[in-house]
């Protein structure tokens, strides 16, 4: 590693010792994992991949951490704009509380989470009697997801509308915009780059998560089976192999979500940044 | 981020010609009833569930949920994983930091995806990746089995596990901060005399301990919250291999609703001081991003 050239001391060190833990922890068993996966051939580890109960998990994971982002897409910017813009009694103490999902074990949101919409609760009773089944279906799954997700969407759309120039809107106002162009044309797409790294941010946290699904799920194969708990339940019948086939799959999707995360986030500071310079 | 507007702007906003119309005061209570309702289901009833369910017998009933050894040991096995993990990586992020902070090398970019990976990742893959590791049919499984060494199912691996997965927190608060604060300081105790050691603790240490603080409170609530990765690992042995989020686990498939929920509710207050300390941190004047 070449370097340029500073009076601060400590390069070799910090770099070195950066590096190397970061070998050992992280790196290392995940190129375990990848060799393990790699050690049967090519048309085995398709097979694997293509196995039914695979594939639906990869439905029910992928299908219920979408539509949680999107609700998420739309819910996170409307509190993201009333945390901003209004002001109600509780606003602060509601605006620290949004980070909640993030701080509480995964384990203590799925527990609560299937308490607060059981059959015998307060609202799974008024639920079931519309006909709707939170518990033990998808429905439960996406619940769970959207709690999970819902601080990024927030915590990513909240400095991008603080950063929303109100001389262009006033500007606007004064020229005879609506406020409905004027959301149009000036705030939604000065926001648009941070709600989408708030909603991709959502999809590839929801696609891993298992603590809070598990519990609400009831993790039916084919039908409430999320990917993680496949792996889980190989790794239970000693199938190393095929857990590792799965994990090298949800591997790579991490880093391809990790790179549109990073894309838009360069895009949304391009964006923010240029409104600021004017 | 949590400072938000300040309440004369949100007034003088409210109060100017034409912003306080018959349509901008439905538009407005609208969104906050809607934003209000969302949070309370999502948020709010769950917290409510978890100290109800773990009173509903009494808090006679509540106490006695922690006599059971079987609770105890899970409470110790996950504060000594916390004692281990934090501490190290700790010492990780802030060496991670400093390195990404304060110099510019070929393969930076590189270096700071690789300590976001595991972030993305998922919790049951970092257990995985350690099975892979150590386990019978694991790179070192065969070594491991004959030197009669355990890791896996053990509390080594419940250690690695928690380490990967917290691994990321204290360098990602550290680094966007120690960059913002630039190195002027630490170049002019240097120029000085003043040795690495010596300019780290007594210039850049307190100008970033409030990021610290926090950065090390959210891999304390993370290391010992985790479930995923070290239910792979774990091998969930009663009284020995057992953290609280995996003995919570046991309790509720036992139908042990209060005993699950009162181990919960330490989770839950844990979760309720991070929160704390984040809002003073960032009162503090300290900002993330």
């Amino acid at each position: 590693m070449s370097r340029e050239r500073s009076v601060l001391p400590g390069f070799g060190l910090t770099v070195g010792y950066t590096t190397f833990f970061l070998s050992a922890v992280v790196l290392l068993p995940l190129t375990a994992m990848i060799i393990k996966a790699s050690n049967i051939n090519h048309a085995a580890f398709i097979k694997l991949l293509l196995d039914p109960e695979a594939v639906a998990s990869y439905k029910i994971s992928f299908g219920t951490s979408f539509l949680a982002a999107i609700i998420n897409f739309v819910f996170g910017f409307l509190i993201a704009w009333t945390l901003t813009r209004y002001d109600f009694p509780g606003r602060k103490f509601l605006d620290a509380l949004i980070d909640l999902p993030f701080a509480l074990p995964t384990a203590v949101s799925g527990i609560a989470l299937t308490a607060v919409f059981a059959q015998n609760s307060w609202l799974g009773m008024h639920l079931a009697a519309m006909g709707i089944k939170v518990v033990y279906t998808w429905i439960g799954i996406t619940v769970a997801l959207t709690l999970i997700g819902m601080p990024f969407v927030v915590r990513a759309v909240q400095p991008a509308l603080a950063e929303v120039q109100r001389d262009i809107e006033d500007a606007a106002e004064t020229l005879g915009a609506s406020r409905f162009t004027i959301f149009r044309r000036i705030i939604f797409p000065t926001i648009l780059p941070a709600l989408l790294t708030g909603f991709a941010m959502a999809f590839a946290r929801g696609i891993g998560e298992y603590g809070s699904v598990v519990f609400i799920s009831g993790n039916l194969p084919m039908q409430t089976e999320i990917t993680p708990l496949l792996i889980v339940k190989r790794l239970e019948e000693y199938k190393y192999v095929d857990a590792a086939a799965l994990g090298c799959i949800m591997l790579a999707m991490s880093f391809v979500m990790l790179l549109s995360i990073n894309l838009l986030q360069a895009w949304s500071r391009r964006r923010l940044f240029v409104g600021k310079k004017r | 981020m949590a400072a938000g507007p300040s309440k004369q702007l949100l007034a003088e906003l409210a109060t100017r010609p034409g912003h306080n119309t018959h349509i901008d005061k439905v538009i407005r209570w609208g969104f906050i009833c809607v934003a209000l309702l969302f949070l309370a289901v999502l948020l709010i009833a769950p917290l409510i569930t978890v100290l109800s369910s773990a009173f509903s017998k009494g808090i006679g009933v509540y106490f006695h949920s922690f006599v059971d050894d079987d609770t105890v040991a899970a409470i110790k096995l996950t504060l000594l994983t916390a004692a281990i993990v934090v501490p190290l990586n700790t010492v990780f992020g802030v060496a991670a930091a400093w390195a990404i902070a304060k110099f510019e090398f070929s393969g930076k970019s590189i270096l700071i995806t690789a300590i976001d990976l595991p972030i993305a990742v998922s919790p049951v893959v970092s257990g995985l990746v350690y099975v892979m590791l150590f386990g019978t049919q694991g790179w070192f499984g065969v070594w491991l089995l004959d030197h009669d060494i355990n890791i896996l199912f053990a509390v080594p691996g419940i250690v690695l596990a928690t380490m990967f997965v917290t691994f990321p927190y204290v360098a990602r608060e550290l680094i966007p901060l120690m960059q913002q604060l630039g190195n002027d300081e630490e170049e002019a105790a240097i120029t000085m005399g003043a040795g690495g050691f010596m300019t780290f603790f007594r210039v850049t240490l307190p100008k970033i301990r409030w990021g610290l603080i926090y950065g090390v409170i959210l891999t304390n609530s993370r290391a010992m919250g985790e479930f995923g990765a070290v239910s792979v690992v774990s091998g969930h042995i009663r009284g020995l291999t057992n953290t609280m989020p995996l003995h919570i686990e046991i309790l509720y498939n036992e139908y042990n609703f209060v005993g699950a929920f009162a181990v919960a509710s330490l989770l839950t207050v844990l979760a309720l001081i991070t929160l704390i300390i984040k809002t003073l941190v960032e009162w503090r004047g300290y900002r993330r991003r």
